[in-house]
């Protein structure tokens, strides 16, 4: 390191060492709060479901065999959406003439990654999810094969996520604890959105402006 | 007092500079903003509206309470280990393949920026809003060395482009109204024409075309941090809009400005401040996207990371048993939407970066009391208490408001400076000024503050906001901000009498008190207003109660 990273970094500590001359030795914190969650399963899922509309996401139940047709239908009939490479193929529609996916391969440094203006072109994005959050009403993506790297679930203007229905916890400190901490994390609560136009809520400015929801279980 | 009972510390506390301090002090400027009649109107509006939100979702959590405990109780841990906990996040920084800077102040944190986007080749970066950086002047130190900073949030785009200052934390720009930032939009945004509609859905549209290409194509971006995490050096940014995942996920350098006291201890605490900030911040049960990211992941975002942690005064009040708490902030403004004063001033009239509550006591204590135009912010509060109410981290900016108006007022005289020393060597005190009507009237309030019984006189006769006004009503606007504060709090009676009958009978009793606490005694003050100076009513120490 640097002369000026080395001086600085002991002027810095040194000034909050002496800052705290009077050595304050606080009680550690109480997690009295609710760490773990009390409720019935149906009753989370509903929980996460009734956040999700409040947020103006669209939220659609399906099985593993109204997956696809769902995912079809959401896309519509012409449509180039990216997926990512360890995403279950079983859950995408056919492809046709007209649509058709495109897989990218987690890592941007990869020949077939998918470059931004390539994304910035395709019409949506289908990916999974790690653990999404009920009473926040908060989908959490780390990264994971299935999921893609940060890129594809941003650029896109239509995200369609599936929520598997095991992955649905009611409380934050549950859904953190489910994630691994030095993965890039992004935590989406419905589609993007301002309010800073006379406090006038828009949903959809950079991020994509749609946002699906698919419960599968 | 407490500061010589524990020892001097080995250190002398170094202030911040930057985007701290007033033009002007609080009372002038807040007199000036009062014309503006639409800035007061949409302050209004938006502190009405987010607090009416705040209160719905805080209502919801049966554990509200508790987190706010915790979340004080963590940042007391945090301030207690700061050294350990800084050095234990550049390490597991650098073990990702990041690298941390460190920065005195804030020229030096500028240096060291523009430095980074130098060495890049860039001559373009893209913002995320952050207070840090603002506090800097950052924009205006790239400017000078030949670099576009873009800001993408909406709202600071208005800023930006208005060539205007923010007026809110969270909502910077809600001063304008919708027609106003439809001109400045069709001024300065080249693609948008006469067909561009005032409708914030319209506008955020335009936002959104104009800044797309920008993510796009540049190659640095700059941000601030909400937290950082000492036990896997995971850095988070809390936002609305997606400007912020595009600035972080996009561009190949991403360089990260963070205060030292924005450290958390463990992954794990997120749980608590993550469940405060949104609902406190926007009234959301959450917000729509936090991102969270961790030195470099190879293949994914930005290959070339950085951060600089700031100091610029922190540790200066972190030297302050009585107002360290200050550095607990979450920046959720919570506190400026119930506060009555921020209502009738806006957020411009503080100067400083941080307006409403937290800035009346953070900005001077980042700079020193001993700062002239600082010195005037600890009085911008009504201290009616539903700023401490409604933090999320409890801090206690009341009573940190009425420690400061007292160091301020023995500053003036000489009895302390800013060095941490208590008693003050002549070399350092404030050039002595003849004592300002400020002055007088803040050892009346600092009195009156000094004791509950006091104070709950004060609470029920209201006039501790006439004091801060000043014989001469320059901040005219006092009926209004007790009116705020009746709507925040139930008065269980009128006052007895007038303030300025109360008043001329204790003004002598605060120079007793001042004298024994070995300030300077009545010699030193000169009393301008005839009550003061013949007390009506003596004897002094008549039961408060039956005031
Ligand atoms: S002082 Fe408390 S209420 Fe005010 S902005 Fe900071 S955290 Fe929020």
């Amino acid at each position: 390191m640097s002369t000026a990273h080395t001086e600085a970094k002991a002027e810095i500590l040194a000034r909050i060492r002496g800052a705290l001359h009077d050595a304050p030795a606080p009680a550690p914190a109480a997690r009295t709060y609710r760490r773990t969650s009390g409720r019935a399963g149906a009753e989370v899922i509903e929980m996460l479901e009734d956040r999700l509309v409040d947020y103006k996401a669209g939220v659609h139940r399906e099985t593993p065999e109204s997956l696809p047709g769902r995912i079809a239908e959401l896309l519509g009939a012409s449509a180039r959406y990216v997926v990512p490479a360890g995403i279950d193929t079983a859950w995408l529609p056919e492809e046709t003439a007209a649509r058709r996916a495109i897989a990218d391969p987690n890592d941007a440094r990869t020949p077939s990654a998918l470059g931004v203006r390539e994304l910035n072109a395709v019409d949506a994005v289908v990916t999974s999810s790690t653990v999404s959050c009920a009473e926040t009403g908060t989908i959490f993506l780390t990264g994971r094969p299935d999921e893609g790297r940060r890129a594809i679930s941003l650029v896109p203007d239509h995200h369609i996520c599936i929520v598997p229905l095991e992955t649905v916890v009611e409380l934050i400190p549950e859904a953190l604890a489910r994630i691994e901490p030095t993965a890039p994390v992004t935590m989406i609560s419905g589609p993007s959105a301002t309010s800073d136009i006379e406090l006038e809520r828009v949903e959809g400015v950079h991020g994509p402006r749609r946002l699906d929801v698919i419960l599968l279980g | 007092m407490s500061r010589t009972a524990l020892g001097m510390p080995a250190v002398r506390p170094v202030h911040g500079h930057g985007r701290l301090h007033t033009a002007v002090p609080f009372p002038e400027a807040a007199e000036a903003e009062l014309g503006n009649t639409q800035m007061r109107a949409n302050i209004r509006h938006a502190t009405h509206t987010i607090r009416g939100k705040r209160a719905r979702v805080v209502e919801e959590l049966p554990d509200w309470e508790e987190l706010r405990s915790a979340g004080s109780a963590i940042k007391e841990q945090v301030m207690a280990h700061l050294p350990e906990l800084l050095e234990q996040f550049e390490a597991n920084v650098t073990a990702r393949g990041g690298t941390v800077h460190w920065a005195r102040d804030a020229e030096e944190a500028n240096r060291i920026i523009t430095g980074l986007v130098q060495a890049t080749g860039s001559t373009d970066v893209i913002k995320i809003k952050s207070m840090a950086t603002q506090e800097i002047a950052l924009d205006d130190h790239l400017e000078a060395h030949g670099i576009t900073a873009t800001e993408t949030d909406l709202a600071e785009l208005i800023v930006q482009l208005g060539h205007d200052r923010p007026s809110h934390i969270l909502v910077p720009a809600i001063h304008k109204n919708r027609h106003e930032i439809r001109d400045i939009f069709l001024e300065q945004m080249p693609e948008t024409d006469e067909s561009l509609t005032a409708e914030p859905r319209d506008l955020a549209e335009a936002a959104r075309k104009h800044l797309r290409e920008k993510f796009l194509s540049t190659s640095v971006a700059i941000s601030g941090a909400n937290f950082g995490v000492a036990e896997t050096g995971t850095l988070t940014v809390v936002e609305s809009e997606g400007n912020g995942r595009m600035c972080l996920t996009l561009p190949e350098t991403l360089i990260t400005v963070m205060g030292i006291e924005k450290i958390v201890p463990t992954f794990e605490d997120l749980e608590v401040f993550l469940q405060l900030l949104p609902r406190s911040s926007t009234g959301e049960r959450m917000n729509p996207y936090t991102s969270m990211w961790t030195g470099v992941t190879p293949g994914d975002g930005p290959q070339d990371v950085h951060v600089v942690l700031l100091d610029n005064g922190r540790s200066a009040v972190l030297s302050d048993p009585k107002g360290r708490s200050a550095l607990h902030c979450i920046r959720c403004s919570a506190c400026l939407n119930v506060c009555p004063v921020y209502e009738q001033a806006g957020g411009h009239a503080y100067g400083s970066t941080y307006p409403g509550p937290i800035g009346a006591i953070l900005s001077p204590q980042l700079t020193g009391i001993t700062s002239e135009q600082n010195a005037s912010l600890p009085y911008a509060s009504s201290l009616c208490g539903a700023c401490y109410d409604v933090c999320p981290v409890k801090i206690n900016i009341p009573e940190i408001l009425v420690h400061l108006r007292d160091e301020d007022v023995r500053t003036q005289h000489g009895e302390r400076s800013d060095d941490g020393a208590a008693a003050a060597p002549a070399r350092t005190r404030r050039t002595p000024k003849a004592p300002s009507q400020m002055d007088l009237l803040m050892k009346g309030a600092s009195f009156v503050m000094s004791s509950g019984r006091r104070m709950a006189l004060a609470e029920k006769g209201l006039p501790l906001g006439r004091v801060v006004a000043g014989k001469d009503r320059a901040i005219s606007w006092l009926p209004g901000v007790v009116g705020g504060w009746t709507d925040e709090r139930d008065i269980p009676a009128p006052p007895r009498e007038s303030f300025r009958n109360w008043w001329a009978g204790h003004a002598g009793e605060t120079d007793q008190r001042l004298a024994a606490d070995g300030a300077a005694g009545p010699a030193d003050v000169p009393h301008d207003r005839p009550g003061d100076a013949q007390p009506v009513d003596a004897p002094h120490d008549r039961p408060e109660e039956d005031r």
